[in-house]
């Protein structure tokens, strides 16, 4: 059982929890393999999707992990709702509140808003990501295809690579992999990087060059331009040189290594097209897909474990 | 919760699953169209050894998959099972015999949880059940095809089922709250 009943933030999950986690996600998974992939486990219970910030893969994964495990699920937008007419954010999940929910998934692009909304309403809540802060699911379904290939986390080398400062996936799955055993360095320029990054424990790289033939998982963010409000790079050809993955330096990857990207992936801007289309051919090495896949099976394993709780 | 008896011992277990075994033998007129379905946690033992005496009886290899019934339990929100096993039914139930085997019969409550995930399955031509222990107290009108050994219990006495697989020893027994 969880010791939390939200999950809003990496550092509030014990090894333990994430440990549960994984193992659930490993049953749900063996339940998406099934020709009838649905479990009656939630019947009854009712589960609200508030996305105030655009999303394809989240929104839809929350939404399948849910229906999987029977349970409704209601999608807000923030575009189409009273939010418009000048509702507040607390005063709109109160509504739904008395509707009768018994979870809510939120993603907003503020920064910690998760925190002031668990404080004002009596729901279990999971982020599905907040501005530039945390996003947890996001790094239990990357830790979760890692156990997939390397059955273990001690030790493994991890370069997190491109565009940090804006990333709330950098921000989870750095506090996730170093609370796993596992090494991590940046791979990043000065202007994309956090300015304290001293209580993470992770290294600096300025070039993909100085890390590619060591790593076990090259873990590639996406430039996300509409998070920056001034230029960060001088130019794409800059970027290419430094930052990003073309078939030559795939190539040079260790043998059993992994590349993963939380998607969307800019193409020709971190990973090239290239690579991109290679993925088909090499399963083995290249988890994009894989990832979006195992997502289902841990969001299922979250909302469960949840809803579960006494 | 002190002990009050011992049920059965190794050999008596070992006796009850080779009488069952032919007792399935029997009944189907064979093992051809035999598949074993274990109920997490003991029944999967019971299900690979009943599997076993038929393999060793007719020289044909047998399946005997695992199944794990929290997701289809009525009471999932009441009451919290900590840890979910594996289900791995790595074969076709379709038009199958499937022998379903667990340890202890009591409510029927995890045998209609077991037949629905059985159905999610496929559909077999039969189900037909096996229990090492039947205690009582039914609550659903549910009753097994193969029983080791009927225990009329109270409902304040507890049955402990221990395997080797699982518990590194084999033995029943039945406990009584003081």
């Amino acid at each position: 059982m969880l010791s939390v009943k939200n999950v809003i933030d990496i550092d509030d999950l014990s090894v333990n929890d994430i440990e549960i986690i994984l193992e659930n996600a490993d049953t749900f998974n063996e339940v998406l393999e099934r020709d009838l992939k649905k479990v009656p486990a939630l019947r009854g219970k009712t589960v609200i999707n508030m996305f105030f910030e655009n999303s394809t893969r989240t929104r839809i994964s929350f939404e399948l992990a849910a229906k999987r495990l029977s349970a409704d699920i209601i999608n807000f937008s923030s575009s189409t709702s009273s939010l418009k007419k000048g509702e507040s954010i607390i005063d709109t999940i109160k509504t739904i509140r008395s509707m009768i929910a018994d979870l809510l998934v939120i993603r907003h692009s503020d920064s910690g808003v998760m925190s002031f909304i668990s404080n004002n309403i009596d729901l279990p809540i999971i982020n599905a990501g907040d501005g530039k802060h945390q996003h947890p699911t996001q790094a239990l379904l990357d830790l979760y295809t890692i156990k997939k290939s390397f059955g273990k986390f001690k030790g493994l080398s991890v370069a997190i690579a491109g565009d940090i400062v804006n990333s709330r996936v950098a921000r989870s799955n750095m506090l996730l992999f170093k609370k796993m055993g596992m090494e991590v360095t940046l791979v990043s320029a000065p202007m994309l990087l956090p300015e304290d990054l001293s209580h993470y424990g992770v290294s600096v790289k300025s070039c993909i060059d100085e890390i590619i033939k060591t790593v076990d998982i090259l873990y590639m963010l996406r430039m996300q331009f509409e998070r920056q409000e001034r230029k960060y790079y001088p130019s794409v050809k800059e970027y290419n040189r430094f930052l990003a993955l073309d078939e030559k330096r795939l190539n040079m990857m260790k043998k059993n290594s992994l590349l993963m990207h939380p998607g969307p992936v800019n193409r020709d801007i971190e990973i090239s097209e290239n690579v991109m289309n290679l993925e088909n051919s090499m399963p083995e090495k290249i988890k994009i897909n894989e990832q979006v896949r195992n997502g289902v099976a841990v969001r299922m394993a979250l909302i469960y474990l949840i809803l579960t709780k006494e | 919760m002190k002990e009050k008896a011992l049920i059965l011992n190794e050999s008596d277990i070992d006796r009850i699953l080779k009488r069952i075994s032919h007792e399935i033998l029997e009944r189907n007129k064979g093992a051809k169209n035999l598949v074993f379905v274990g109920i997490q946690k003991r029944g999967v033992p019971l299900a690979r050894r009943i599997a076993n005496n038929i393999k060793e009886l007719e020289g044909t290899e047998m399946f005997a998959g695992k199944l794990d019934i929290s997701f289809y339990r009525d009471d999932v929100a009441k009451r919290v099972k900590p840890n979910v096993e594996i289900t791995d039914i790595p074969f076709v139930i379709d038009g199958k015999d499937v022998i379903l085997v667990d340890d202890v019969l009591f409510t029927g409550r995890t045998i209609r949880a077991s037949l629905d995930a059985l159905t999610d399955f496929g559909r077999p031509r039969t189900i037909q059940l096996v229990v090492l222990i039947d205690r009582g107290h039914r609550e659903l009108p549910i009753r097994a095809d193969y029983v080791g050994k009927n225990m009329p219990t109270s409902l304040n006495e507890r049955i402990e089922v221990s395997l080797k697989e699982t518990d590194g020893k084999d033995s029943v027994t039945i406990y009584e709250s003081s």
